[in-house]
Order: structure tokens, then C-alpha cells, then sequence
């Protein structure tokens, strides 16, 4: 346990001393709830879909948490680099609990950059449907944070340097996002697409917090639940097993 | 009965130790035992294997075949209990910047489980003994290479290991910040009893402060013994006529993999920011 903590301690210092970084991965996401939610919001209205704001900011937080998300469980990579990994890997502590308070960790930061967009999204005009379920929202914030974490702790576990990294983020977290309803409704949508959403777990998270912001779901809030939390486990074990495997 | 064993064996125990990486072998079959209380040097070119064998004797790389005992236990099974036997300096910086001294001592204790009482009184002692204390609220990055390689020293010890593993902890320091480590280090071997392991190029460090040499090349150890018998063996007047003896004087290809490119990409961006 103190293993855990104390990593997930570290995490929290690091990117509380570090604001040029809590700032600059709010740009992105800032970007896109202003662009397209003020660009696109107009045709959104005449199609019938109502407030595109209110549809578009639980994509963009989700957005602000997958980036940081990743990027935490990545920095393994930085701290292998620049040594501090041997430091922790010589420790008489296990793998599993080093892997999982850096993931905590990263979760935690996540889950504040993703609050942190929620509220720019009040500013923009976003209202939620106020009801009970919003609390549960950030159950939907951290699972998704989670496993985005241990996704980049897993993958980072395979990576020697940064050379693979704009891979990952071009050919596996970009399409997540783009391919998972955050920016548009998942009905109505063609087959082929259709599947690909419903295979995405990130489609999950989305609709999760849909369901408990704005009360509109595609799945439900019940199968989100399961099937994220499931995903996260079973990425969780993954990247035990995977930064266990580690020899420097 | 065991214990009494365990007492009067020495502190470390090699035998046959291998390591491949592909086809390349980086150690080559190397026996060799330090006794307790020794200062243990290990001498050898770029690339002869010194930081591999190091590696495997501290639980981050496995060996292809032979046998270590570490105060009489072995890696492979008892890991954990090795771990907390030894203190380490890596030969990269190995703190995180991010973090002030005092934090980056805080995490080690916690990781190694020191009672909170101890851990604060044991820190105090350490910063103030490698003259850090002033400067414990600071931030790492802003420390100097001699600062940093004093503080992971201390970092080192706070667990009072029973050997301290030392891999080239004075590279690229001034002669002032390595008199000031060694003078530590040797103080803490005789007060404490503790075992030192160390790796380094200069020879007159090695000639001044170890009990026992090995010279290793090509992943083999070609001779070991004191600086005496080394230097009375090949005929030579100094530790370093003797260390070039036995190693040749050819200059060694080192190969640099991503993750060292890495680093001297990184040294040379620190330096031009300074």
C-alpha cells in the first residue's frame, strides 16, 4: 500500500509542479469545443439534434482525458531515459503495486484535466440535465482515465524510446476518439462504421457520460458500466504483466 | 547456525556467471567472492562487461547461466530479501528532477519500508552528512552533477544496506567532489562494517581506495588480487601501467543503443542550457 501511495503521490507532485503542462493539454480540447461546437452547432440545430454543445462537451472531456491519460502511463519512457525507472525497479516492493500507483496516479491527473474541461464547458454554454446521475459521471470520468493510463502504461512497458510515439497517438488514440461517437451520434450510422463504434471501448465511456450528463444514451448506462469496467481490467493485467516483464 | 554460516561466508558469491544478449556475450563466464566489510574494485574498458555483471548482481537483469549468492541469497528466489541488502549508485543520474531532495529521499525510504521516525532522522543525518541539508527544499534540477551523484548517496543509504554498489559514481566530476565521495564512502566502510562494489576508470582511485581489484575484459576477468600483487604480477610500477597490460591498448567500439543516444543527446541539451 505504501508503495502505491507514495507513486501515486509522485504523479500528483510532478504535474501539480508542472503548469505549463496543465495548460497546454487544455488547448486541444479547448479547440475542438469551440470550433466545432460554435462552427457546427447551427447545422446540428436544423438537423433536428438539438444543442450540439451540450452533445459535443462530454466527447471533448473525454478527449482531455485519453490525451492525459496516455501521456501519464507513456511517461514511463521519460523516466526510464532519464533513470529514475531503475531506482523504483531496484526498490524490495513488487512490480504489480509500482504499476499500479503510477497508473492511480496518472488516473487521478487525468480525472482533474477532465474536470477541469467540464468546467470551460459551462463557460462555453454547456448545461447538464440536472438530475441524480450526474455524481455518477465521475465514476464514467475516472474509469475512462483508468484505462487509458494503463494503456499507455502497457504500451510504454513495449517501448524503448519515444521513436514509436507519435505512432501510438496517430494510429491508435486519435482513432479511438475519432471513432467513437464523441463528435457525433452513434444512430443511424453505416454498418461497417456502425461496428467499429460498437468494438471501441471508448464509445462506452462516451456514453456513459452522456447518460449521466445529458441523460442521452445509445447503449445505456448498465452496459457502459460492464463493459468498461471490464476493459480496464483486463488492460490492467495486460500492463502488470507487461511492466513486470521489464529488464533494463 | 545459519546465521553464524552466513557470518563467516563472504558477502558475495560468484560463480559462472554468463550473460548473453543474442549472439554477443557481455560477461563470459566470471567467478570471483568479496568479503565482508571489502572494498571491491572492478576495473575494465568501455564495454568489458562491468555494468552488466552489476546489473545482475542488483536484480535488473537475469543471467543466461551461473550463480549468484548474495549474503547468502539468491536472486532468482529471494529477490526482495537481496534488494533490501544493497544500496545502489547508478552510473547515469538516477533522481527525479522534479522532485526536491528531500522528497526524492522521502520516496526511497517509503519504498524500502523505513518506520517514519527512522526515515526522517536517518534523512536528516544523510543530508547532513554529504552537506546537502540547506538544500533539501530545492528542486533537483537545480543541483550541480557533483550535488546530484552526493545526494544519490545518500539516497543509498537510508535503508543501511549491508553493500553498496557503486558504478562509476565519480564520472565527470572534479577531483574536489570526488575526494569529498570517497572520503564519505571509506569513512562509512569502516564505521559501518559496509561492503563497497565499485566500478571506475580512474586508477588512482582504485589504487587508493580498494582492497581488492579485478581487471575484467571482453565479459572476462583476466586478473584479480590487491593493487600490489597486481602491479608485482606484471611488472610494473603503477596501478595503470598494469591495467593496460592486461587489457591492451587498443581503444574499445562501444556500440550506442537508442537508449544511450538518448542520454548524450540529453546531457549535451542540459549543458547548453546552463
Amino acid at each position: 500500500m505504501t508503495t502505491i501511495y507514495i507513486l501515486w503521490l509522485r504523479q500528483l507532485k510532478r504535474y501539480s509542479r508542472s503548469k505549463a503542462r496543465i495548460i497546454g493539454s487544455l488547448g486541444q480540447p479547448l479547440l475542438f469545443l469551440i470550433a466545432l461546437g460554435f462552427g457546427m452547432g447551427p447545422i446540428y440545430q436544423k438537423a433536428k439534434g438539438g444543442n450540439y454543445i451540450d452533445f459535443l462537451a462530454p466527447g471533448v472531456m473525454a478527449m482531455g482525458i485519453i490525451f492525459t491519460g496516455t501521456f501519464s502511463g507513456i511517461e514511463i519512457i521519460w523516466d526510464r531515459q532519464f533513470g529514475f525507472l531503475k531506482e523504483t525497479l531496484v526498490a524490495p516492493t513488487s512490480r504489480v503495486s509500482i504499476m499500479l500507483g503510477r497508473t492511480l496516479g496518472g488516473a487521478t491527473i487525468a480525472t482533474c484535466q477532465g474536470l477541469i474541461i467540464l468546467c470551460i464547458s459551462f463557460i462555453a454554454g454547456f448545461r447538464p440535465h440536472y438530475s441524480l446521475l450526474i455524481p455518477v459521471s465521475l465514476v464514467f470520468i475516472f474509469l475512462i482515465a483508468l484505462l487509458f493510463t494503463a494503456l499507455g502504461t502497457a504500451i510504454a512497458s513495449l517501448m524503448e524510446d519515444f521513436h514509436g510515439f507519435q505512432l501510438i497517438i496517430n494510429f491508435l488514440i486519435m482513432p479511438l476518439f475519432f471513432l467513437s461517437g464523441a463528435l457525433f451520434p452513434l444512430e443511424g450510422l453505416p454498418k461497417p462504421f456502425k461496428i467499429i463504434t460498437t468494438i471501441n471501448p471508448l464509445s462506452y465511456g462516451i456514453d456513459g457520460l452522456r447518460h449521466t450528463l445529458i441523460n442521452a444514451h445509445h447503449f445505456g448506462m448498465f452496459t457502459d458500466l460492464v463493459v468498461l469496467c471490464s476493459i480496464t481490467i483486463i488492460i490492467l493485467i495486460i500492463g502488470s504483466y507487461l511492466f513486470s516483464k521489464i529488464q533494463l | 547456525m545459519e546465521n553464524s554460516l552466513s557470518e563467516n561466508s563472504n558477502i558475495i558469491e560468484v560463480t559462472g556467471l554468463t550473460k548473453k544478449f543474442g549472439d554477443i556475450t557481455a560477461v563470459n563466464d566470471i567467478s570471483f567472492s568479496i568479503g565482508r566489510g571489502d572494498i571491491f574494485a572492478f576495473l575494465g574498458p568501455n564495454g568489458a562487461g562491468k555494468t552488466t555483471t552489476i546489473k545482475m548482481l542488483t536484480t535488473l537483469l537475469k543471467p543466461t547461466s551461473g550463480e549468484i549468492l548474495i549474503d547468502g541469497n539468491n536472486p532468482a528466489t529471494q529477490q526482495d530479501k537481496i534488494r533490501r541488502s544493497f544500496g545502489i549508485v547508478f552510473q547515469d543520474p538516477s533522481l527525479d528532477e522534479e522532485l526536491t531532495a528531500y522528497e526524492n529521499m522521502e520516496f526511497h525510504g517509503c519504498l524500502y519500508r523505513v518506520p517514519k521516525d527512522i526515515r526522517r532522522q536517518r534523512i536528516e543525518e544523510l543530508l547532513k552528512f554529504v552537506e546537502l541539508w540547506d538544500r533539501r527544499k530545492d528542486l533537483v534540477k537545480t543541483f550541480s552533477g557533483g550535488m546530484s551523484r552526493r545526494l544519490e548517496v545518500a539516497r543509498g543509504l537510508i535503508h543501511h544496506p549491508k553493500i553498496l554498489f557503486l558504478d562509476e559514481p565519480t564520472l565527470g566530476l572534479d577531483p574536489q567532489t570526488r575526494n569529498h565521495i570517497w572520503s564519505h564512502i571509506t569513512q562509512l566502510n569502516k564505521q559501518e562494517k559496509m561492503t563497497v562494489f565499485l566500478t571506475t576508470h580512474y586508477m588512482e582511485e582504485a589504487e587508493k581506495i580498494a582492497r581488492t581489484i579485478a581487471v575484467i575484459d571482453h565479459g572476462r576477468i583476466v586478473a584479480q588480487g590487491t593493487s600490489a600483487n597486481l602491479k608485482e604480477r606484471t611488472g610494473t610500477s603503477s596501478l595503470e601501467e598494469a591495467f593496460l597490460k592486461l587489457t591492451g591498448t587498443t581503444i574499445r567500439k562501444e556500440s550506442a543503443d537508442a537508449l544511450d543516444r538518448m542520454r548524450i543527446g540529453r546531457r549535451l541539451w542540459r549543458r547548453n542550457r546552463r
